[in-house]
């Protein structure tokens, strides 16, 4: 086992669909999608999101793009303009997911 | 037919780079110019205006952009098309018909694609049986009825395509999807049909990647952002399209900004459910089929997209009065900065809930601590922290309640912890909070109509 950096494999862009957040995380190259593909599940990126996220995580796989989309329900504090949250529209949540750790083999 | 067209994306919101249409008219070659300026909360305030001028209602920039480049446009015979109609389309083809005739441009012809707007005909609507029930939760739209300040279908790109076939040179929409303003172009061009599941979805592929400007071309790229140059000057993205549905994404030369694998990838994530079921009113497009090719010097080929026949129905986006909201912010300086920022919001609290004022939340976030990120912000060491930003958030059904709450924060200046400044502006105003009612309508209910302007 070792631990490797989200953020030194993938890169990403995060935006809002109500009070759903969505997140989608691009691997930098073919070895990295298979480390994502493998170890970045909906189960671990809920748990990352604790306290911010209080819905479901779907999660999506795109490899002709090297790409996961993880969509976040009940993220934005009630989303557009309802929310009361500075980043309403979860645009820095893609930089939060790429704070996470992941343990590989 | 043309062998191939190139479509420029002009603007990715109302509110973007005013000098961006007018670079990409001047900085090239081009056959079309497309502007999306409307956003969800765009819809309600055009809606406002429109409520209060009823030659209002629609984005104000587009007759101020026309004076620059109307005239070139028409020379070259690049034909612009936009939903920045807003609520007002029609008035908005007028004031550019004003603009033609004080430039002395002859022979232009301005379609308006009208029939989105259906805040009058809710009731009627709802006697054909069709409730409008909120996506999200189920409930029929009866239970906001009165407090709706807008209510729009979203058409796609066909209602364009009619308006081009018609020859018009510039096209006005009211709500139509960003996806669309790219598509229209691209069928009426190379005569794709209905059925042409694939190219139509090839077509709302480019579509999805123009639609917020730069941000297919380096802005906001979360990659090696420091790798993207001359963000000053970033050029915005343009589609080549092909008759075969190959794309063709790349910018003017000469300017700033990259188009790469990784832009394009990041702007084709933005924003999307699940991947395979891209719906637009047009079809309903297969993101994960999409395959990308960098070819350098700024140019990504798109191909092999999928599609699949359209949805019997349209998206309607309603917004809705729903409360009152205000925030304001306080600034905390070295040294326990954020101690003493924690205390005041304390203080705060304190002071609202003997004042037995009703709120449906209270936000409090430290801006240059957690205000992002939240609970995944790194712990900082107090003696790190050079200043805070307070800052707090209300909402409530009572304006009352928000109004005091402007007028409790304001006080902790000169009645909480020391070192606090920032705070300039006055106390803050409560604003309407406008929410949303996603639904969907049957295509049948709903018709749109083409009207010509011209000069």
């Amino acid at each position: 086992m070792k631990k490797i950096k989200l953020i030194d494999i993938a890169h990403g862009r995060s935006g809002d669909k109500g009070d759903a957040a969505n997140i989608g995380i691009i691997a930098y190259d073919e070895n990295g999608y298979k480390i994502i593909e493998k170890y970045l599940t909906a189960e671990k990126v809920k748990k990352h999101f604790e306290g911010i996220c209080f819905g479901n995580v779907e999660r999506y796989e795109l490899p002709n793009i090297r790409a996961l989309n993880f969509v976040l329900h009940k993220t934005l504090g009630g989303g557009g303009t309802v929310s009361l949250k500075l980043d309403a529209q979860g645009k820095t949540l893609a930089a939060a997911l790429l704070r996470m750790e992941l343990e590989i083999e | 037919m043309k062998e191939k067209i190139r479509i420029a994306s002009g603007q990715g919101f109302w509110g973007d780079l005013i000098t961006a249409p007018y670079d990409q008219v001047f900085g090239g070659k081009i056959d079309y110019l497309i502007m999306d300026y409307l956003a969800e909360v765009t819809m309600s305030i055009l809606q406002k205006q429109k409520n209060k001028n009823p030659e209002l209602g629609y984005a104000r920039d587009i007759p101020e952009l026309m004076k620059t480049i109307l005239p070139e446009c028409k020379k070259r015979n690049i034909k612009i098309i936009t939903n920045g109609g807003g609520v007002n389309p029609i008035a908005c083809a007028k004031a550019v018909i004003e603009i033609a005739k004080n430039l002395s441009i002859e022979n232009l012809k301005v379609a308006v694609v009208i029939g989105d707007d259906i805040k009058d005909r809710i009731d009627e609507i709802i006697s054909e049986g069709c409730y409008l029930n909120n996506m999200e939760t189920d409930e029929p739209i009866t239970i906001i009825k009165d407090r709706i300040l807008s209510a729009n279908v979203y058409f796609g790109a066909f209602p364009i395509v009619e308006a081009l076939q018609q020859n018009a040179d510039i096209v006005i929409t009211g709500r139509t999807t960003d996806t669309g303003l790219t598509l229209a172009p691209m069928i009426y061009e190379f005569g794709w049909g209905k059925n042409d599941y694939d190219l139509l979805a090839a077509g709302t592929v480019a579509g999805h990647i123009l639609e917020c400007g730069a941000q297919a071309s380096g802005g906001n790229f979360l990659g090696n952002w420091k790798s993207i140059p001359n963000l000053a000057e970033i050029g915005f993205p343009i589609a080549e399209a092909f008759p075969n549905g190959e794309i063709i994404i790349t910018k003017h030369e000469n300017t700033g900004g990259k188009v790469s694998f990784e832009t394009v990838t990041e702007q084709l994530l933005y924003e999307i459910g699940n991947p395979k079921n891209y719906i637009t009113p047009d079809c309903v497009a297969d993101f994960t089929s999409i395959k990308l090719e960098d070819l350098g010097n700024d140019r990504v080929r798109v191909y092999d997209v999928k599609g699949f026949p359209e949805t019997e129905f349209y998206k309607v986006s309603c917004s809705y009065s729903d409360g009152y909201s205000a925030s304001a912010t306080l600034t905390y300086s070295w040294p326990e900065a954020l101690t003493k920022a924690k205390a005041a919001d304390e203080i705060l609290r304190k002071r609202l809930e003997k004042l037995k004022l009703q709120f449906d939340e209270i936000r409090t976030e430290y801006i240059g601590y957690n205000a992002c990120h939240g609970p995944l912000a790194k712990k900082l060491n107090e003696e790190d922290i050079n200043e805070i930003v307070l800052r707090v958030a209300v909402r409530s059904k009572d304006y009352y309640s928000v109004e005091r709450f402007g007028k409790e924060i304001a006080p902790l200046i000169l009645t909480g912890p020391p070192s606090v400044t920032g705070f300039a502006g006055g106390r803050p105003k409560p604003s309407e909070v406008v929410a949303y009612w996603p639904a969907l309508i049957p295509k049948n209910l709903v018709d749109y109509q083409i009207k010509i302007f011209e000069v």
